[in-house]
């Protein structure tokens, strides 16, 4: 469910920190019908233009604050809350060319009545301004 | 005189594509159900208040209960969770289990919800093991019967037994309407065809759904027909629902006290395709059951790939069929 919502059109650019380009990111919603806590979010995969991300080099953010995603599987507190959008970051120097790109989502979690760990995909092209 | 006394509710999660997206408030959905005389309000925390099970201010439970007060809607139930996977690597003990089930229990009293929902897969230990604590806080704790589970399932007559045994008066079940599926719904099949299975492949399922064809000779039939990836997916639905009976919840009537009337689809003259409603309220008066029919609604998630979702008019459409199935238009004078 939800699956066509899980990358939201607004917030995808690339990520300065001082006058480097670090990386590029977007913002991301829960394909579930309630929050869960983060220890429960087993991976979110990404693939850019066709590339696939390393898990490493992936970070999450909500209200403020960052995990990378084995800092999140043992996070026993924070959530994702339902229908809130997250800041999804991708390391990499220099972040995209301006113009069109392919992003696809692939989001796993884990949940406890479930007989099965799904996983949920979405794809999006969105577009870095020049 | 009946002896049974059907009121009409809803649970918010029926509404959860427009809350999700942010186009209605709490607000909005509260006033829209009272507006359709769905009086009875369920919810499933999680998804109502962000940051939920973590303690939430007390304006959240001021303002819940203004709500409450200002459109005349009475809570009727908070539907938990317990997450015992939380931890990857290991299972959640069985006293934090407990413990995590406590933290629902008050937050249930908190809103004035008299019951709390557990779900079906939670050992039956557990919930034994909370009973005298909700019956201090004067909250029954009901496990939902769901599909593929029903009354007949070892694993509910082992809870019906652990709670017969406790003595408790505060466990009982919720049973969801899902598990009497009669037809394989209209909208899952349009939304597989979507997907790409050919059309003799879904018409076969629908057929050999209604022939009660048991769910492993269908998917191996799918198989020889050639059917692949969505057309195995569909097969595989078959797995997880039946059309078990509604008159067996006549054995368990003194343990039921609330129903998720689940629903995909209502159509413009007020009928739900695959789901007898009419057989189903018809048990439940034969029961003699006192309590709420909450709408359910989980239809979005099949059309909302190619169509717009409009909860609100399906869960209308639904409660328009209670009242005439109830019988609440019964007493209005002849034309």
């Amino acid at each position: 469910m939800f699956d066509k919502y899980m990358i939201c059109e607004d917030g995808f650019g690339n990520v300065t920190e001082g006058d480097d380009t670090i990386g590029f990111a977007f913002q991301a919603r829960l394909p579930y019908y309630r929050g869960i806590g983060l220890s429960m979010v087993e991976d979110i995969a990404v693939t850019i233009d066709g590339e696939a991300v390393p898990r490493e080099q992936v970070r999450f953010s909500v209200r403020g604050r960052t995990w990378t995603l084995d800092e999140m599987e043992t996070e026993y507190s924070d959530r994702w809350n339902f229908g809130e959008k997250a800041l999804i970051t991708v390391l990499r120097a220099g972040g995209l060319p301006p113009g069109k790109h392919k992003v696809q989502l692939a989001e796993r979690i884990r949940v406890s009545y479930l007989p099965f760990v799904p996983t949920t995909r979405d794809s999006k092209e969105l577009e870095i301004a020049a | 005189m009946s002896n049974y006394e059907i009121k009409r509710g809803v649970s918010l999660y029926s509404y959860q594509e427009e809350y999700f997206l942010g186009k209605k408030s709490l607000e909005d959905l509260i006033k829209v159900s009272a507006e359709m005389g769905a009086k009875g309000i369920e919810l499933i925390s999680e998804q109502t208040f962000p940051h939920y099970p973590n303690p939430l201010d007390q304006s959240v439970y001021d303002n819940w209960h203004a709500l409450m007060a200002k459109y005349g809607t009475t809570p009727v139930c908070h539907d938990f969770m317990l997450d015992y996977k939380k931890y990857k690597d290991r299972p959640m003990p069985f006293d934090e289990q407990v413990a995590s089930c406590k933290v629902d229990i008050d937050h249930a009293a908190r809103l004035g919800c008299p019951y709390t929902r557990a779900l079906v897969s939670i050992d039956p230990n557990v919930l034994v093991a909370c009973a005298d604590y909700a019956e201090s806080k004067n909250v029954r704790i009901l496990i939902e019967v769901h599909a593929p589970l029903h009354f007949d399932h070892p694993w509910i007559i082992r809870h019906a037994e652990a709670f017969e045994k406790s003595g408790s008066k505060y466990l009982g079940f919720l049973p969801d309407m899902g598990m009497f599926l009669f037809k394989f719904p209209p909208v899952w099949k349009a939304k597989f065809i979507r997907d790409g299975v050919p059309q003799h492949i879904a018409d076969y399922i629908c057929k050999a759904y209604e022939d009660r064809t048991l769910s492993e000779y269908v998917i191996l039939e799918v198989e020889k027909m050639g059917g692949v990836g969505p057309a195995i997916g569909m097969a595989i639905t078959l797995r997880h629902n039946a059309a078990f009976e509604p008159k067996r919840m006549l054995d368990h009537m003194d343990r039921i006290w609330n129903i998720h009337a689940k629903f995909y689809e209502m159509t413009e003259d007020l009928v739900e395709p695959s789901i007898p409603y009419d057989e189903i309220i018809k048990v439940l008066k034969q029961g003699g059951y006192k309590g709420y029919i909450c709408s359910e609604y989980e239809g979005n998630r099949w059309i909302q790939d190619a169509f717009p979702v409009d909860s609100i008019e399906q869960v209308r459409r639904q409660q328009e069929m209670f009242k005439k199935l109830i019988g609440e238009t019964a007493a209005a004078p002849a034309a």
